[in-house]
């Protein structure tokens, strides 16, 4: 036995060696094995968050490129989208009182923006040799963002949503019920919907939407959610708390929506104002 | 010892980092493949027992061997070079290896010894890799010729580091 032991720390380092490497075959042959697999691939959860993050380095310095890419590309399936409905409402003129209604979406960058103020404005880089004019309406992936004021020749600015200034035509996604939609100026997640009567159920969580019964928004573009609603002493209305869609804290891609029967519209309305 | 432990440690993590992100996705020509992290077990110091180097050889394989789907492989050939360096080091100078400083660097023992110490270590390290992961004798010397070629890469990476990151 001590003879044994001997031999054994004499020759540590071989068998030590041995020892290692018969582990590392061990390791080789049973690679196929389905527990074996499994036990490396535990292991890879880590390993993969540390690729995941190199990937997303690695992505990082494309960024700016690929927002372009899939801008541009949005606004073209924009305008696809328009164009077919166009042409599924123009074959169903008779039954479908929606025509005439058609809106293109050009995409622009916002170049200056601000959320802190009582009456906040934006800035795009898109201005009237692109076909920008007032009065056209700004929204995002998310939903709605503002109206367009003033046109320069490359750029223009747009009243964001964030303005006391601002009122928008927003409706209950539920029932169509509609009233105005207002910032009060103090949270850039919240706005307020006034001119809901109180006969109408609402429930928080309810989503909001534009309406579409101004010429500057399409029908139908999320606008946020009920957060929370009450009546005032001897009100007729709702005030109801709305949570803004739209993070305007993180806007940069926005779509500028082109209405091009605005003028054929307000033309035709303004025939009434006499009345 | 504690500075030591640490800045081994360091280099540990530096090196896995260098290859598995990096020099893992270099394949030049599709078979020239560096592995860079070797120079871990070239640099531990002199006084290092041959059972430390070689249990640090197998965690070093073993961990670039996880990130690359591998088990085994690259911790058995680690091991198998981490065996080999006291001779390799007994070779090159003789029996009073303790003499020529505390750790193996081109500043200390001068290009030539160090060049020959890299050679033959990689070529080990190299040898034993390609002929384990291929696992068969057919085509014996395309996977030589593969191996050599990576060497070349491999030492090239060794000696160029030994002038810019790890002089100490």
């Amino acid at each position: 036995m001590r003879n044994l032991l001997r031999f054994l720390l004499r020759y540590h380092s071989f068998f030590v060696f041995l020892v290692l490497e018969i582990i590392s075959l061990i390791l080789i042959f049973s690679y196929n094995n389905y527990q074996r697999v499994n036990f490396f691939n535990s292991g890879n959860n880590i390993i993969g968050s540390i690729y995941e993050f190199n990937n997303s380095m690695d992505n990082y310095f494309h960024l700016k490129r690929i927002n372009d890419e899939l801008a541009s590309q949005n606004s073209v399936l924009h305008n696809m989208l328009q164009e077919r409905i166009i042409e599924r409402t123009e074959t169903h003129r008779q039954t479908d009182s929606l025509t005439g209604k058609t809106f293109v979406y050009t995409s622009a960058l916002v170049i200056n923006n601000s959320v802190n103020k009582q009456y906040n404005y934006l800035t795009l880089n898109k201005g009237y040799i692109h076909g920008i004019k007032p009065d056209m309406g700004i929204v995002c992936p998310d939903g709605v963002v503002g109206v367009i004021n003033h046109v320069s020749k490359y750029y223009s600015t747009g009243i964001s949503l964030l303005n006391k200034r601002l009122f928008i035509s927003a409706k209950i996604k539920r029932n169509g019920i509609y009233g105005s939609l207002v910032w009060e100026g103090t949270n850039y997640r919240k706005a307020i919907l006034r001119e809901i009567p109180i006969h109408i159920p609402v429930t928080v969580g309810d989503t909001i939407e534009t309406s579409g019964y101004s010429t500057i928004f399409p029908e139908g573009i999320m606008v946020g959610t009920v957060h929370s609603f009450d009546i005032l002493n001897g009100s007729n209305y709702y005030t109801i708390d709305v949570d803004l869609s739209t993070n305007f804290k993180a806007i940069s891609y926005v779509d500028i929506i082109r209405n091009i029967n605005q003028t054929e519209i307000r033309q035709l309305e303004k025939k009434n104002e006499n009345d | 010892m504690i500075k030591e432990i640490i800045k081994y440690g360091f280099m540990y993590i530096l090196l896995v980092f260098i290859q598995v992100l990096i020099l893992n996705n270099i394949q030049l020509s599709g078979f020239i493949n560096p592995f860079l992290y070797v120079l871990f077990i070239l640099l531990l110091p002199f006084q290092t027992p041959t059972y430390l180097l070689m249990i640090l050889g197998f965690m070093m394989g073993m961990t670039i061997d996880i990130f690359s789907n591998t088990p085994g492989i690259h911790s058995s050939a680690t091991v198998f070079m981490a065996f080999m360096r006291p001779h390799v080091i007994s070779l090159l100078s003789g029996r009073d290896s303790q003499d020529i400083g505390i750790s193996p660097r081109i500043k200390g023992l001068g290009f030539a010894w160090f060049l020959k110490y890299t050679v033959i270590l990689v070529l080990c390290h190299h040898i034993f890799l390609f002929y384990i992961e291929v696992f068969t004798f057919t085509g014996a010397f395309y996977t030589l010729l593969r191996c050599l070629l990576s060497s070349v890469f491999s030492i090239i990476l060794v000696i160029i580091s030994q002038y810019i990151i790890f002089k100490n």
